[in-house]
């Protein structure tokens, strides 16, 4: 576990340097305190840009960022180093997902600030499931990638069909069918009613099968590709 | 320290290594000489545990190399030719990571950088390193655990010769204080004033090994001896009955300008045995 912490620092210090994945952890929640002030338009649903920024920023940022993250590291021989100190796949992938996990909490945490603080603990829970999927999608993109682009051509189709789909759902009753089969169109109904009240078994199944076929991907990944 | 037996491995039906032994003893420096796609890099590879292998056995510490615990690869360094260095960060923090990893103290990482010579440069963000600083502090990455074997790909491959010395120094010293140094390389020279024992690795197989001078010597087949006239003209005499009695004639006439003896070196050696050239990856890329 000593290895995990220090994957997580490491990842830590390089929050800062490496802009490529900072941005993707600010983008949303800053576009969400921005637009949540400055916008207001007549009949415009309770906290709409928060939910919508929400649902794309689960679908977004610990996908791309973890995808990201693992993608450079086997491309700049840097991973092949980290297994040469001893350091094991699963200490290194445990590491990584916590800071994308932790990083992107922190930034769901600064959307929530707008809502009303009995509605912040759910909010955060939603938004925590979301990216435990995401971040096992975006590792199993990285695990597959051998380098930084071939893992963005990998994550960019699956990544605007998670975060788009909800938001286009909102505008289409076909694509809304089409979007229900998504742990993000699913987690974004919730996040809509910001209750449990009325959930729909569909919900726990989608969401359930959702992270089975993430992790099952990443299984399969890690087995044919391992983390050279 | 380090013993492999009938090391064999192949890819893709094709076989890269075959009935590879060794056995290297401690307080050694160990070359791996052999032109690129050779199997120098898989042999690393395999020995340090990075890959499996298809038969044979390796044991490093006397023990199974798929049986070496956590306490034991905290000894063995190892640098290998692609760099593998945190690019954003700094020196001190490159090292800094594998510190914490080796559970090695952090007033070793100054030290350290001191003794490959990067302390001026210990802020400074990898990315702007030059290619000898870097292979330094990749080094010095290494050299901080203080391991007891250390593996060394293509240590000083395409370096300016200052960078070659000093790190040629640096193994040395390592030597010098008990480590095992187990290294590949394809630059003749620096095997043979680099290492006590060497084995030349051709299309998976070892041709020939032993100490460098000790293989020069036995392939000194024909000994010859090159003299330069003053009038320009170069000659070899072939060592024999009559070579002592050209010799002293040419230099009685006054006509000998400069004399030495020809021996092999290793990159004759080894063109005698393979009939070809050892040529670097850079070579291999371009030819």
């Amino acid at each position: 576990m000593r290895n995990v912490g220090i994957v997580f620092k490491k990842e830590l210090m390089d929050t800062l340097k490496n802009k490529t994945v900072l941005i993707q952890f600010i983008m949303f929640p800053l576009m969400t305190l921005v637009m949540e002030n400055a916008i207001s338009i007549p009949d415009m649903p309770e906290y709409f840009f928060t939910k919508l920024f929400a649902v794309m920023y689960m679908g977004m940022a610990p996908l791309t960022s973890a995808a990201s993250i693992i993608a450079e590291e086997k491309e700049k021989n840097t991973l092949r180093v980290l297994m040469m100190a001893n350091v094991k796949p699963w200490e290194y992938l445990l590491g990584v997902g916590s800071y994308v996990w932790a990083l992107c909490m922190a930034g769901a945490g600064l959307m929530s600030t707008g809502l009303p603080a009995e509605n912040i603990p759910f909010f955060l829970g939603i938004m925590a499931v979301g990216f435990i999927i995401s971040i096992a999608a975006g590792a199993c993109v990285g695990v597959f990638s051998s380098n930084q682009m071939v893992a963005t051509s990998l994550f960019m189709p699956v990544m605007l069909v998670f975060s788009f789909a909800p938001m286009l759902a909102l505008f289409n009753d076909k694509i809304e069918k089409i979007a229900r089969i998504f742990y993000t169109q699913q987690l974004r109904v919730l996040l809509n009613q910001m209750s449990f009240d009325g959930m729909k078994a569909e919900t726990v199944l989608v969401i359930a099968v959702n992270a089975l076929i993430a992790v099952c991907l990443f299984f399969v990944a890690f087995k044919r590709k391992g983390l050279e | 320290m380090i013993k492999a037996s009938g090391i064999t491995k192949s890819f893709a039906g094709k076989q890269v290594l075959s009935g590879i032994d060794l056995d290297i003893k401690a307080g050694r420096i160990f070359g791996l000489l052999g032109p690129s796609g050779a199997g120098k890099t898989t042999l690393i590879k395999i020995i340090t545990g990075q890959m499996g292998f298809d038969d044979g056995e390796v044991r490093v510490f006397g023990k199974n190399v798929k049986e070496l615990n956590g306490d034991d690869k905290k000894q063995i360094g190892i640098m290998m030719d692609n760099h593998g260095i945190y690019e954003r960060f700094s020196c001190a923090d490159n090292l800094k990571i594998f510190a914490d990893i080796y559970g090695v103290d952090h007033s070793k990482i100054g030290e350290t950088l001191a003794k490959v010579g990067l302390s001026e440069s210990r802020r400074k963000p990898a990315m702007k390193l030059s290619k000898g600083m870097r292979a330094r502090l990749q080094l010095a990455r290494v050299l901080m655990i203080s391991p007891k074997i250390l593996f060394l790909d293509e240590p000083t491959s395409g370096l300016d010769p200052m960078t070659m010395k000093y790190i040629h120094k640096l193994i040395t010293d390592q030597r010098d204080m008990g480590c095992t140094i187990f290294l590949t390389t394809h630059n003749m020279e620096e095997a043979a004033s680099l290492c006590d024992e060497v084995a030349l690795l051709n299309e998976g197989k070892i041709i020939e090994r032993g100490a460098p001078e000790e293989i020069c010597r036995r392939y000194n087949h024909q000994k010859t001896i090159n003299l330069h006239l003053s009038s320009g003209e170069d000659i070899e005499v072939i060592h024999g009955m009559d070579s002592a009695k050209i010799i002293s004639t040419l230099m009685e006439q006054g006509k000998v300008e400069t004399i030495h003896s020809s021996e092999p070196t290793l990159e004759t050696v080894f063109i005698e045995l393979t009939g070809r050239k050892i040529e670097s990856d850079e070579e291999a890329k371009y030819a």
